[in-house]
């Protein structure tokens, strides 16, 4: 069950998780960051990706994204191992996280150009001008994006990862430094784009009332390991706590004796 | 490799350099600065010689293609730590972008502003200072090719260098074409130098450049074979170079070094 009603989404064939990560793990030296997680994220759904800093969030994403290497476990897009066929697997996928803003020296429209060739978007000069117009960013076109303000650099961020209509859409804290107006309009262009039925969505945050509002499903991670997976909204209920947000405090202070199961 | 994402790569180059005097001055303004003072050095040293020794071809032609080997070691060193300066290594490598194809960017990025400075080095020369570089015609290119092939391979083992030592490690790679001059004879030959540096001369292309370039200067004959030595060697140090630049990546990738770059792990 989603937070959407099932009978909104398109009917689809292809039934290929758009992210299967399996078995995953990551060692530096004696730490262990991420340690055999596993989980699907079909298309049409937004999974969160939550716990407490340093759970391994980021280590995770930073996987899918091919910019770390697993120590074990295998990652594929929409079918296809971004270990061995990492373009083409990263051609599928596009991400926007506040660590990763977009280079300060280029205008707004001279990032989406230069991400547009690279990702080989079609009939870019289109696409630039309509993900301008959809992310209200018109008048910043000329603007350098270091001189924007983090809520607009967001907005640019945003408008660069649809660049390409990933199939997979990766967003670490895409609302982390958005006023509460900007963040809604973030969520509602973000499900509605999962509304599509073309795009998983993996989100990360530490908003979560945001979680409960946006995701189909949500993950746990503490220590590396996933702790729970369910519905954010039924999910506490079933672990005794009245919210989201308690259920979560518990794990983070007590992530291996708060008696919760896998 | 695609066409479409090499040219991201330079696109991206292009419009920093648009934007910015500060990034296309000292495209020019450094081997003006050069010419201009080896010029008048030669003109000196011609007067009171007597013009017996051709101080003008020996001398400043010299200074001319050391400054273009430079220019382009440094194009391709520039265009990578502008992703550094600007920390969009993230962004760039969570991309289909292929290391091949961000290398070849890099290089042909500084193919085209190295040619934008050899045009000024030449127009330089030759109206101030009657170097009569382009009466060699067709028989400039192998030495501009070594030379090109040489600054491209040390600019990608530079960049690797970089990649694989964090941003700090900058500074490093400047003094590089500084450290090989006194091996590769740029103004003297070769049988001036030790053996011990004689044997490093030997690995390094420029070294082949620059005996052959005397050789037509002093007038004697111009020997093809070991200008061949060193263009072939120099597209095996391109090809070592390479190899080591995606060897850094994937050590970047493994360790996560690159996921956390600006922390400057390299443990």
């Amino acid at each position: 069950m989603s937070n959407r009603e099932a009978d909104q989404r398109p009917m689809r064939l292809d039934t290929t998780p758009v992210l299967r990560v399996t078995d995953l793990c990551k060692r530096y030296a004696s730490v262990v960051a991420v340690d055999r997680v596993s989980f699907d994220l079909q298309r049409g759904e937004i999974l969160g990706l939550l716990g407490p800093n340093g759970a391994g969030k980021t280590t995770t994403i930073n996987m899918v994204l091919g910019v770390l290497a697993p120590t074990s476990g295998t990652i594929h897009i929409a079918g296809v191992d971004l270990a061995r066929q990492r373009s083409r697997a990263l051609a599928r996928t596009s991400f926007a996280a506040v660590y990763a803003a977009l280079p300060g020296n280029l205008t707004v429209q001279q990032n989406l150009r230069v991400f547009g060739l690279i990702y080989d978007v079609r009939d870019l000069t289109r696409r630039v001008e309509s993900l301008l117009e959809e992310f209200e960013l018109q008048r910043f076109r000329d603007t350098k994006c270091g001189v924007l303000s983090s809520g607009e650099q967001t907005r640019v961020a945003l408008a660069k990862a649809m660049l390409n209509r990933p199939e997979l859409l990766l967003l670490d804290e895409p609302t982390a430094s958005l006023d509460p107006s900007a963040a809604q309009v973030a969520r509602a262009r973000a499900q509605a784009l999962a509304r599509q039925g073309e795009c998983g969505i993996l989100w990360t945050s530490h908003n979560m009332y945001e979680v409960e509002e946006v995701c189909d499903r949500v993950l746990f991670l503490s220590r590396g390991r996933i702790l729970l997976a369910g519905h954010p909204k039924r999910l506490p209920h079933e672990h005794g706590a009245s919210t989201l947000e308690e259920l979560f405090i518990r794990i983070a202070r007590e992530p291996l004796d708060a008696g919760v199961s896998r | 490799m695609k066409l479409r994402p090499i040219a991201g790569v330079v696109v991206r180059q292009f419009y920093l350099m648009r934007g910015s005097p500060v990034r296309i001055l000292p495209m020019f303004a450094w081997v003006a600065i050069d010419i201009v003072l080896w010029g008048f050095i030669t003109r000196y040293l011609s007067s009171v010689t007597g013009n017996r020794i051709n101080f003008v071809a020996s001398l400043l032609g010299a200074v001319l293609l050391w400054d273009l080997f430079t220019r382009i070691m440094q194009g391709v060193t520039m265009a990578f730590l502008e992703d550094i300066w600007s920390r969009n290594l993230l962004n760039f490598f969570a991309t289909p972008l292929a290391i091949s194809e961000y290398v070849v960017g890099l290089v042909a990025t500084s193919i085209v502003t190295s040619l934008l400075g050899l045009a000024v080095m030449l127009v330089l020369a030759t109206t101030l200072f009657g170097l009569s570089f382009l009466s060699l015609g067709l028989a400039l290119a192998p030495f501009l090719l070594v030379l090109f092939l040489f600054g491209i391979a040390l600019g990608i083992f530079a960049s690797a260098m970089v990649l694989r030592l964090g941003p700090a490690s900058e500074w490093m790679i400047w003094p590089l074409p500084a450290l090989l001059s006194p091996f590769v004879g740029v103004f003297y030959p070769l049988s001036t130098l030790p053996a011990w540096m004689r044997v490093v001369a030997r690995a390094l292309p420029p070294s082949y450049v620059f005996e052959d370039m005397r050789a037509i200067v002093t007038g004697h004959a111009f020997a093809l074979e070991p200008l061949l030595g060193g263009l072939a060697l120099a597209v095996l140090q391109i090809v070592l170079c390479a190899g080591f630049f995606v060897h850094v990546y994937r050590y970047a990738v493994r360790s996560g070094l690159l996921a956390r770059y600006s922390a400057e792990s390299v443990s």
